[in-house]
């Protein structure tokens, strides 16, 4: 939960994930959207931001052989990267997603670590035109067989998430999603960040933001 | 320096308490706060038996302000009893259990129970959240079902009994005195005003429950003039509480007539926030040379 300064507009502090946390530093990608984020995009070196965290849970590494796939949607792809870093031995398949080639993100940062992104924009000015779960979908339709085995993870808009559900259950896969919701506390006592899952609600602050994908329910 | 006040026979070290529903059940900040240099904590909202609340999206900020639908989501008095009042208990504080019922019979059954164990200090009565279906809300609104209601929990409880007031009525004085008539201890003043946002582009409203609470600094103003309102209509003492983010918006709801502060909306924004004022409100009684708080509550000149 981060706060840019003790104005009253805006509030409450904002939930961001971690990009990448390196020994010193701590990263954070966020795309201008909002007060908060319009008020970041002017700090200079050394301001001073005030920061609740970590907080929640994050990408499990799961042992096995399973092959990742990553799925990252606009700014969504934030908090996939330093999973990338971590599971890089594993040869994970990086599909990213936006509306427009300006919205890919780090892609250079991928391919310093080996990792070749497949890419989709709905506009078509970078990869492939279209969805990325359409090209997941037909990645699937191709590459899955009774002894290939993957696990997903993924992060990005609800309907991009809702439909990685549906080619979870269709391709019989197990993986994580992270979860955003409006949040005010970001340390389990508002109750505010709730989702529904199989499970009744639960916080994306405390239990979440990374939930099973097939625990939810849309 | 005195920093002491009295809500009827409960003493507070100091008047700083957390308002109902920002604070969890205290174990959520005590990373962040001693909850030993607390006034008093206010739990949650509870009721008889578990609720799981209203879909999201339960938020939505607004300009200084929030709107929230939580729908009173909790884990039931005897969940609370069993694991969150034992923790509890280990402070030096207060601990005031905030509930609610849907009839008067789920009130008195609820009170009675947590009338029974040991540990809690007083009860908080909501009479008046705004996320509950329509109908519900009279307990807080028609005078004669408050009178009814309040009575009613008074006669089953020696606790001392708060009952939090809603700002969605015409004369909220009245209500104040219809409390304090019904046996009421005291009275909290504000709960949250029902308010609305909506998405323009898809013309969706920005709450799943559509109507929600409003909190926060944007509320500050409403809730002193309610304070002092309340303050000149009843002899019981007031808990002040709506938009209070520092040491200074508290001493204000002081000086309106409130006996003690509950902080509500800031703890999300400032984990502190609690520890924070008070800590502030010491520093000004030293710059105001102000030997004991009681010495602002209800000073307002005019």
């Amino acid at each position: 939960m981060l706060s840019a300064d003790n104005s009253l507009d805006p509030l409450l502090k904002r939930p961001f994930s971690l990009f990448r946390w390196l020994d010193k530093d701590i990263q954070i990608l966020y795309r201008v959207v909002g007060k908060l984020t319009n008020i970041l995009k002017d700090k200079k070196p050394d301001d001073i931001l005030e920061i609740i965290g970590p907080l929640g849970n994050g990408f499990p590494v799961i042992k096995g052989k399973a092959r990742p796939i990553l799925i990252g949607g606009g700014i969504g792809s934030a908090p996939l990267f330093s999973l990338a870093e971590t599971i890089k031995h594993k040869k994970p398949i990086f599909f990213i997603g936006a509306k427009t080639k300006k919205e890919i993100l780090y892609t250079y940062a991928l391919k310093s670590i080996g990792i070749n992104p497949i890419i989709s924009t709905d506009d078509g000015t970078l990869g492939q035109k279209g969805v990325i779960t359409n090209v997941l979908r037909e990645f699937l339709t191709h590459h899955s067989s009774p002894i290939t085995d993957y696990c997903i993870y993924a992060c990005g808009p609800r309907p991009m998430l809702k439909e990685l559900t549906l080619l979870s259950e269709k391709f019989n896969l197990k993986g994580y999603i992270a979860l955003e919701e409006n949040m005010a506390c970001g340390v389990g006592a508002c109750l505010s960040c709730v989702v529904n899952t199989k499970n009744g609600f639960k916080r994306v602050c405390k239990e979440g933001p990374v939930f099973p994908i097939e625990e939810i329910v849309w | 320096m005195n920093l002491s006040v009295n809500l009827g026979k409960l003493k507070l070290k100091n008047p700083v308490m957390t308002a109902s529903g920002t604070f969890g059940y205290g174990a959520e900040y005590s990373e962040f706060v001693n909850l030993n240099n607390l006034g008093a904590v206010v739990v949650k909202g509870l009721s008889l038996n578990p609720m799981a609340g209203n879909p999201p999206p339960r938020i939505y900020e607004t300009p200084c302000g929030m709107l929230n639908s939580i729908g009173l989501q909790n884990i039931g008095v005897e969940a609370f009893i069993k694991e969150k009042l034992p923790y509890l208990k280990q402070f030096d504080t207060k601990i005031i259990v905030n509930f609610f019922g849907d009839s008067i019979k789920e009130y008195v059954k609820t009170a009675e129970r947590l009338s029974s164990v040991n540990g809690i200090h007083a009860l908080e009565m909501n009479i008046s959240c705004p996320n509950k279906q329509a109908g519900w809300s009279i307990f807080g609104t028609d005078p004669k079902v408050t009178f009814k209601v309040v009575s009613a929990v008074r006669k089953i409880t020696d606790l001392t009994l708060i009952v939090k007031l809603s700002p969605n009525v015409t004369d909220i004085a009245l209500m104040a005195k219809v409390a304090e008539d019904a046996g009421a201890d005291a009275v909290s003043v504000i709960n949250t005003l029902t308010g609305m946002a909506i998405n323009a582009k898809t013309r969706q409203p920005r709450l799943a429950n559509i109507i929600g609470g409003l909190s926060g600094p944007a509320i500050k103003p409403i809730a002193l003039r309610m304070v002092w309102e309340c303050h000149k209509a009843v002899r019981i003492p007031i808990i002040g509480m709506g938009g209070i983010i520092s040491a200074e918006d508290a001493i204000e709801f002081l000086i309106a007539g409130s006996s003690a502060v509950a902080i509500g909306t800031a703890n999300f924004v400032n984990p502190k926030a609690a520890q924070d004022i008070i800590d502030g409100m010491k520093l000004f009684m030293i710059e105001e040379h102000i030997s004991n708080v009681k010495e602002l509550i209800g000073r307002l000149k005019c």
